[in-house]
């Protein structure tokens, strides 16, 4: 537009503008490296593309369908050794879930109280906290899983201890057995099952569960109604209701009226053979994995919070207690709230570690994604490529999907600017 | 200028790669030194000993091997390779050959690409208890906790064996030899089961071996041995031949106190000499000297010698020869002709 006052811009394009006129430098840079790098990219895809086939390798995904003749330990779904590797890998997947999920709750537990505890002013327990962050934190996670794999093996006793008589080792209040390969627990049993709803013939999901977890929604919906009416009330006519003992009730009753509509009672473990039968056998692979990832993670979840209370300004704190506040309250109304919004992006970032560091489950057996796809079925397969591809499209998914749902929860936390 | 070079050293190293497949010899030979993937550590077949050496009977093979085609049996690199990392080594390139109880199977030879150069070890998958657990027969293990080595032909056999005979299990996987022992000795475990050589080369290293026993089942035909990649015919050759060397040198009586003696003239049987090179030009048909036999031999003796002297009856091991005698001794041992 400036073309009368500027006397070069009239001047006609020169290729060696590309590189010596900086309005057009920038773009020719970016250009040239697009070339190198998509380059790159292919040279990489031809060259595993002639390496596979020097070696002779087919690539395809049809071993997948094949039997995987394997058996695996912690089964969430049914399985047996002639299923096909595809359901081996799902068992895998879901058994990586159900620790990303188990050690996220209570990583976050642990590094709540530990975060806020670090802060307190009690001069024991603040030590102890920075004792425990700074000796986890420290430390690589593999480690601890090793450690504590190692202790559940050595320290606990063997099934057989708990045989006969006088036995050396007996069971906690009756019901629960600590030994060196894994805990037995008491298992929730209904008499009046609904049995099991087949989706495609692939997954059974518990209806018990489903209508279980039905009913306690369902009381926390109301209970959560009940909430918002005595808030409208209490805005209304300055008197709040009293409302605990209804909401508890809202929230109890309808999962114990389903509860004893389907006949539940526990189901005991008990020593037959070699090992206990029934009850839920929590393995000694997924403690160890469950307690290490948790305090590692909480480790660094407890730091967060710090810095995330520490960076709510002081003077709300004052506020606070010139209002009259109980320390307690105001920890809980004024300045946790204001840190979650500090705290839950690199929250989010800790729990994507946690997951990720789940694979190495594969140190103490727990047969996770990396244990059954990326490990059983791609060495008695040989298909490597296929199978690493699938695993990392795996983690991929997962803490894609990680981060959509706490980035959406952060948006709902985060400060509303108007 | 610097990303040039880079590429170019990526291509480069790429063409080395493409190549490396084609011949391994010469890719041995221009390196110094055999790239030879052996177990991590089972006592007797591949251990590490009180100076750092590796020696075993699966060694033996690696030592062998270097010794015919470098002339030095010391001339290798050993690398520790578990049940899972085994092959990705030897189709990547990082070793040579495997020498790591590794049993032939039907998949592992085409679907693989691998070429098993023959049978060092007849074995079969074995189950060893405590013996104050009162089992005395693998029919009576059901509801065991089983440690199972991940990545094995074993943990298959295992799966079908069980299911078969309507039995459950709780399969402990584990990685390595030595993780299986700590465990089965922690009692995290009531089974361990692998072939029945490693099973008694483990049970050797414990401190009272008397208090476990290994149930007279044989689940499954194992027979380890030594493998290539495929698609080198020359250097499958080569290994095939060694190892069948160390097998004809037990027949026909040549040891390795005898074979420099032997090699020094034409003895009066005509097979010897052409092992030995001092009859015709055996050596050059798969490129290597006329002596590389005499060198493989002395490198750690005949079949006979290592195994005798490795896991051997007089060893803490103890295994007998059984099927692997040679076949005039009523085993399964049987080398080709050499002519």
């Amino acid at each position: 537009m400036a073309a009368t006052t500027d006397p070069h811009s009239s001047e006609s394009f020169r290729l060696g503008m590309l590189l010596y006129d900086t309005r057009y430098r920038s773009v020719t840079i970016q250009i040239i490296a697009l070339v190198l790098f998509m380059l790159a990219l292919g040279w990489l895809v031809s060259n595993t593309i002639s390496n596979l086939e020097a070696l002779g390798k087919t690539f395809g995904f049809g071993f997948l369908w094949t039997p995987a003749g394997y058996d695996i330990n912690q089964q969430l779904i049914e399985y047996q050794n002639t299923d096909s590797n595809a359901r081996a890998a799902m068992l895998g997947i879901l058994n990586t879930l159900l620790i990303a999920v188990m050690g996220c709750v209570t990583a976050t537990l642990l590094g709540v109280v530990a975060g806020v505890l670090r802060l307190s002013n009690n001069w024991v327990v603040a030590r102890l906290m920075t004792i425990y962050v700074e000796g986890f934190r420290n430390v690589p996670v593999l480690i601890w899983i090793l450690i504590f794999a190692a202790a559940i093996n050595e320290s606990l006793p063997a099934p057989n201890a708990f045989r006969g008589d006088d036995a050396e080792s007996s069971m906690v209040l009756g019901s629960m057995a600590f030994t060196n390969r894994g805990f037995y627990v008491p298992e929730p049993l209904f008499s009046r099952s609904l049995g099991t709803l087949d989706i495609g013939g692939y997954f059974g999901i518990s209806l018990d569960l489903v209508l279980f977890v039905a009913a306690l929604a369902a009381g926390i919906w109301g209970a959560k109604r009940l909430g918002a009416q005595a808030t409208r009330k209490q805005a209304a006519t300055g008197e709040r209701p009293h409302t605990f003992w209804p909401s508890v009730g809202l929230i109890v009753i309808p999962p114990v009226v389903v509860l004893v509509a389907l006949g539940f009672h526990l189901g005991y473990p008990e020593l037959r053979g070699f090992n206990f039968r029934g009850g839920i056998h929590m393995r000694d692979s997924l403690i160890a994995l469950w307690l290490a990832l948790s305090l590692y993670t909480g480790a660094f979840i407890a730091e967060i919070v710090r810095a995330g209370i520490l960076a709510v300004s002081r003077g709300q704190t004052e506020a606070a207690s010139a209002l009259g506040m109980r320390p307690s309250w105001t920890m809980r109304l004024i300045i946790l709230p204001q840190a979650m919004r500090i705290i839950i992006p690199p929250l989010i970032s800790n729990y994507l570690n946690l997951t990720k560091n789940s694979s190495l489950a594969i140190a103490v057996g727990y047969m996770d994604a990396t244990g059954t796809l990326g490990g059983i079925t791609l060495n008695q397969t040989g298909r490597e490529m296929e199978c690493l591809l699938l695993l990392m499209a795996f983690y991929l998914i997962v803490s894609l999907t990680i981060s959509v749902f706490m980035n959406i929860y952060n948006e709902r936390m985060k400060l509303k600017e108007r | 200028m610097q990303k040039s070079v880079f590429f170019g050293t990526i291509a480069a190293a790429g063409l080395l790669a493409g190549m490396a497949s084609a011949a391994t010899l010469e890719d041995v030979k221009a390196r110094g030194t055999l790239n030879c993937g052996v177990a991590t550590g089972v006592p007797g077949f591949a251990f590490t000993d009180a100076s750092g050496e590796w020696d075993g009977f699966d060694v033996a093979v690696c030592r062998a091997v270097a010794a015919a085609v470098l002339g030095d049996g010391k001339k290798v690199n050993f690398v520790p390779t578990t049940g899972k990392t085994r092959f990705t080594a030897l189709a990547s390139g990082e070793v040579d050959m495997l020498a790591r109880n590794t049993t032939w199977t039907y998949s592992r030879d085409v679907d693989l690409k691998f070429t098993f150069v023959g049978v060092n070890y007849y074995d079969g998958q074995g189950f060893m208890v405590r013996k104050d657990l009162g089992v005395t027969s693998a029919k009576e293990l059901d509801g065991a906790t089983v440690c199972i080595q991940t990545g094995t032909t074993t943990e298959l056999n295992l799966a079908d064996y069980f299911r078969i005979n309507g039995m459950s299990y709780e399969p402990v996987p584990i990685e390595t030899n030595a993780e299986a022992q700590q465990k089965y000795l922690a009692n995290a475990c009531d089974v361990y089961t692998t072939d029945a050589s490693g099973l008694a080369a483990t049970r050797a290293t414990f401190e009272t071996p008397a208090d476990h026993i290994i149930l007279p089942e044989i689940i499954s035909k194992e027979p380890l041995g030594p493998l290539v990649r495929q698609g080198d015919d020359q250097w499958a050759d080569i290994v095939r031949w060694t190892f069948n060397a160390l097998v004809i040198a037990e027949e026909l009586g040549v040891t390795s106190a005898n074979v420099v003696e032997m090699s020094k003239a034409p003895t009066n049987n005509p097979e010897i000499n052409r092992m030995l090179g001092t009859e015709g030009e055996y050596g050059a048909m798969m490129g290597l000297d006329k002596e590389w036999a005499v060198k493989a031999i002395a490198a750690g003796g005949n079949y006979g010698e290592i195994f005798e002297r490795n896991i051997g009856e007089k060893t803490p091991i103890g295994l007998a020869r059984g099927l692997n005698a040679q076949w005039t001794q009523g085993g399964l041992l049987y080398a080709p002709p050499f002519r």
